[in-house]
């Protein structure tokens, strides 16, 4: 059973009591989501087919563009501060000397190099860059993952929006609810957390059978269907107890993997992150966030963020092969991005440093349809440091966050401008940015 | 900055408590805390006075179901009352050892007595102090240095503990000046500092939430553009109109002069506050009005003190209905009005909120006879089941004690209770009080906190049961542990099994089994197959931890 079947039917009728209702019934929340039927007439898909799932390289902390993505190999620049860019396989894009192997595989990136945002805090910009919208105290907004999932349906048994390695804000459901949150899980190299019972079998099942002694006590003089209707406890127990049972569980990990591959993806937690990211896209999972952090380089930023690189590369690299080789890529976006850049002088704390920087700043896009090779955006040379209006003075095409939002949601075939209206009665659309025509351009 | 990830974070966590539970543990042995009798009897009765306006709120309930055509459900028991007022004040269940306390006070007391136990234990202050800044200043960990989050809670709890006035609270939260550590009510305007400016507070976002939480109203949607939906209404002497943008902005300009220095937060008379409205070209100054109530307006001290006093003042009925919402929704686990912070400035109100309002104010906004009074309601007394089959009306209606979700860190600090014979609270051992933080912060990440939005219907999510099936925090709180958890204890001290089950349903669930509880789980305890009594002790804990009776409210 879904969600459709057991909705009311129409849409005007449909709430958050009833979705909940309605995916409580079906077993599991994440597996039945309200898919097309909310309003899809209007929808648009750019063309071809539309991608399918979505992995997130998450830079937790704001890493530093110059030494990434945009090197600004100007000879006499004052911002690259000394940085060294190489050339790439696309030829005309330089990136920092500290991504060789993602250099080689830059026919299938592109680069934004100038979003911009007003948000420079590190959790009120995590928020920003996540959901597509600043932080509003009246209301969540759901992260990418979750309206993925939200809009689409599946038939996994595991989570379909997977954060691992997840940081201090991982990707939430926001208003469509904490079923569609991102399920947080650690180092593929260990267990799912919480995912094994902690008593073999028999005594497990004696546990549970137990359970149903006292839920039928504490049903007594209650509303009808108090776990259908209200509280939906068995109902997400049953689920849980399906999802550790499940043989797709195996996706999470990589031990079983060639030590071929797994040193391809780097011996590191971030790398075996996107190699399980790519098991967990082959099985079905519509979105999975890695987050690799340590990029807040107030102090000490060509060193640190030339060690991030060496963990990051191999990784990033691999996955866009191994997506290729699996036939993935073409159905799976790859997003690079972290919640700001860092500043263009090198200052900082001990004089090595870069600070946060939200007036221009890379992404970068892979896959799913999204046309590699391209640099979308520019940043000065020579910028202005202080004062009003930065972007406008320094920044040549920009774009906001939530421009990458809607680019992202178009090629997946999701109509972003469509308005769902939130627990408080507030319609509210997935997204309001402007989508990046070039990149979508076959 | 950032936090260490969470598998460093959680190793040093265990490191941390595997050092703690030893010397807890040696210290449990040597003082043989259990025989001692460290329940104290209160040492005053909550306010005395309260009976005429409990009776006056009881007559508009009672009217109010009439009118509805429901019968309201039955007196809950006294220790079904214990429970939800210690989950609602001091974030956790009651212990074995309260439980035996209460249960010597005569009947007719009870209810009482455990009101001034809780208000007069110190986890109440730290508890509600939580919950109250949750809607000053969010969660969020807020600008580096010049914001104290924990400075702020624990001055905010010292004022609750001392029973402060609650107006005089907030007109130092708005208005004082000064740092973040040696005057933590700033940190009200410097969550919102902006960094990149020099740490100048955000006029926008104080005034955003300044209405939110002290005049239970939401106009952020003013911010951009006047009212559209007829969703903000304003007006003076009962005549409303549409809300506008300039209202919003006028409100904010309050702030328009706080700056930060070296010294902290100040204000500066020469500055302004300025904004450009949806239909103009240009910025313009834009000078401080508040959006109702004029005439209590002295317009006296700096903007903010102006603001401040104007808020508090005793005509100003919205701030005490925003109050009384709030408390309400702290007991009830949901709002009298929804949401929380909308209120309707002019309208027709529940039963209660008037007269609880009025209440507050004439007694010099005393928060603690604002709880006894709800406490002591029979709205709030009314069992959560019924002799007859209740419907989501009746909750909807308060004609039955609604059922609510435990918020996240209820659940870790029910867990770590349960384990526990003896009450953890400020007089437990250090140490079991430091293992009790560790490891709620740590159930909470992975629970998932609910952040400032803290009365929305969320969680029940699949994670969530399989962190109780599974996770770390049930396993060792239950797991075979002679010195820690109370599951192995009751196991080796209580040999007849129907007294072990009976005290495992107290010490979890805060009630006696029922008499087919009873049977199988004594059942279940003499089962010869079982390898050890302690082992089906363990199985009934976690049975007890994770039905729907445990999770929520009730």
């Amino acid at each position: 059973m879904n969600a459709d079947n057991s909705a009311c039917g129409s849409l005007s009728h449909i709430n958050r009591r009833t979705l909940l209702k309605a995916a409580g019934l079906s077993g599991m929340c994440w597996l039945t989501p309200l898919a097309e039927r909310l309003a899809r007439a209007t929808e648009k898909q750019p063309r071809g087919k539309p991608a399918k799932s979505v992995i997130v390289l998450w830079m937790q902390g704001g890493p530093s563009q110059f030494e990434t993505f945009d090197p600004h190999p100007d000879p006499g620049s004052k911002i690259a501060g000394g940085t060294k860019w190489i050339e790439t396989a696309v030829k005309g894009t330089r990136i920092a000397a500290g991504l060789p192997l993602v250099a080689e595989q830059m026919e299938s990136i592109s680069l934004v190099r100038s979003v911009v945002s007003k948000e420079g805090d590190h959790e009120r910009a995590t928020y920003n860059v996540k959901t597509g919208f600043r932080p509003d105290p009246t209301l969540v907004h759901p992260s990418l993952g979750a309206i993925i999932c939200h809009q689409t349906e599946g038939n996994v048994e595991i989570p379909r929006h997977v954060s691992i390695l997840s940081g201090p804000w991982p990707a939430r459901g926001g208003f469509l609810g904490d079923q569609f949150d991102a399920f947080q899980t650690y180092d593929p190299i260990g267990p799912v957390p919480d995912i094994t019972p902690r008593v073999p079998m028999p005594r497990m099942a004696k546990r549970l059978a137990d359970l149903d002694v006292i839920e039928s006590q504490f049903a007594r003089g209650r509303i009808k269907q108090l776990d259908a209707d209200k509280t939906l406890h068995r109902t997400s127990i049953e689920a849980a107890r399906k999802m550790m049972a499940s043989e797709q569980l195996k996706a999470f990990d990589v031990s079983k993997v060639s030590d071929n591959l797994k040193q391809e993806f780097g011996d590191s937690p971030f790398g075996r992150g996107c190699l399980a990211a790519v098991q967990l896209i082959e099985v079905g999972v519509r979105c999975v966030e890695v987050t690799l952090d340590g990029w807040d380089t107030h102090a000490n930023n060509h060193a640190t963020v030339a060690e991030r690189n060496k963990v990051l590369d191999p990784a990033f690299a691999a996955l866009i092969k191994e997506l290729k080789n699996r036939k993935l890529l073409q159905s799976t976006i790859v997003l690079w991005g972290g919640e700001f850049g860092r500043t263009p002088l090198i200052r900082g704390l001990d004089g090595s440093g870069r600070d946060h920087w939200p007036h221009g700043f890379s992404v970068a896009l892979a896959g799913g349809g999204i046309r590699g090779g391209l640099v979308i955006g520019e940043n000065s040379p020579t910028p202005q440091l202080e004062g009003k209006n930065l972007v406008e003075k320094n920044v040549r095409n920009p774009r906001n966050v939530e421009d990458i939002h809607a680019t992202v949601l178009s090629a997946l075939g999701i109509d972003f401008a469509q308005e769902i209206e939130t627990p408080i009665g507030r319609p509210m659309a997935f997204s309001k940015g402007k989508v990046i025509p070039e990149l979508l351009s076959v | 900055m950032i936090l260490p990830r969470q598998p460093e974070n959680a190793m040093w966590m265990r490191n941390i408590l595997f050092l703690a539970l030893c010397v807890t543990g040696l210290a449990l042995v040597g003082g043989n805390l259990l025989k001692r009798d460290r329940v104290a009897a209160p040492r005053s009765q909550p306010p005395g006075d309260v009976a005429a306006v409990v009776a006056k709120i009881d007559g508009e309930f009672r009217e109010f179901w009439q009118k509805k055509g429901f019968t309201p459900a039955p007196r809950a028991d006294d220790l079904a009352i214990a429970r939800r007022l210690s989950l609602a004040l001091t974030g956790t269940i009651p212990s074995l050892e309260e439980i035996r306390e209460l249960e010597k006070i005569p009947a007719n007391q009870r209810s009482s007595w455990w009101l001034a136990h809780l208000l007069e234990d110190r986890r109440y202050a730290d508890y509600v102090a939580e919950r109250l800044a949750r809607a000053y200043v969010g969660t969020e960990n807020g600008p580096f240095i010049v914001y104290r989050r924990r400075r702020f809670v624990t001055w905010l709890a010292d004022h609750l503990e001392k029973n402060r006035p609650y107006d005089a609270i907030v007109r130092e939260l708005i208005a004082d000046t000064g740092l973040w550590n040696a005057e933590p009510a700033v940190n009200f305007l410097t969550v919102t500092a902006r960094q990149d400016e020099g740490n100048r507070p955000d006029e926008i976002r104080l005034a955003a939430r300044t209405t939110r939480a002290f005049l239970g109203m939401r106009i952020d949607c003013l911010q951009c553009h006047d009212d559209r939906l007829g969703t903000v209404i304003l007006g003076e002497n009962g005549v409303p109109r549409g809300g506008t943008q300039a209202d919003f902005h006028q409100l904010a300009a309050f702030f328009g002069q706080a700056r930060t220095g070296l010294s902290g937060i100040y204000d500066d008379k020469t500055k302004s506050y300025q904004t450009k409205y949806l239909d103009t070209a240009k910025e313009q100054v834009v000078p401080p009005k508040v959006p109702f109530g004029q005439e209590i307006f002295d317009g006296r001290g700096t903007r903010r003190e102006q603001l401040a006093r104007w808020i508090t003042h005793p005509n100003n009925k919205p701030f005490a209905r925003a109050t009384v919402n709030r408390v309400w929704a702290i007991l009830f686990g949901r709002s009298l009005v929804q949401p929380v912070d909308e209120i309707p400035l002019l309208g027709n109100y529940p039963p209660a909120l008037e007269t609880l309002a009025d209440d507050f104010i004439a007694h010099n906004y005393d928060l603690k006879r604002l709880i006894s009074i709800i406490a002591a309601s029979e709205v709030f007394q009314l069992d959560s089941r019924a002799d007859f089959e209740p419907t989501p009306e009746h909750e909807a209606a308060s004609a039955i004690f609604p059922l609510t979700r435990l918020r996240p860190e209820q659940m870790a600090g029910s867990v770590i209770q349960a384990s526990s014979l003896t009450t953890i609270n400020a007089d437990a051992h250090i140490l079991s009080q430091l293992a009790k933080a560790l490891q709620t912060n740590q159930f909470v990440q992975r629970y998932g906190d609910l952040g400032d939005a803290e009365f929305d219907d969320r969680g029940g999510t699949i994670p969530q049961r399989l962190l109780m099936m599974n996770g770390e925090l049930v396993k060792e709180r239950t797991n075979q542990n002679p010195i820690q958890n109370a599951a192995t204890r009751i196991a080796m001290v209580t040999p007849k099994n129907d007294r072990a089950v009976e005290t495992a349903f107290l010490v979890t669930l805060t009630r006696r089994p029922t008499a087919a509880e009873q049977r199988h789980f004594t059942e279940r305890l003499s089962d010869r197959e079982e390898r050890n009594r302690a082992a089906a002790m363990e199985d009934l804990y976690w049975v007890l931890l994770n039905g729907t009776e445990f999770s929520w409210n009730h």
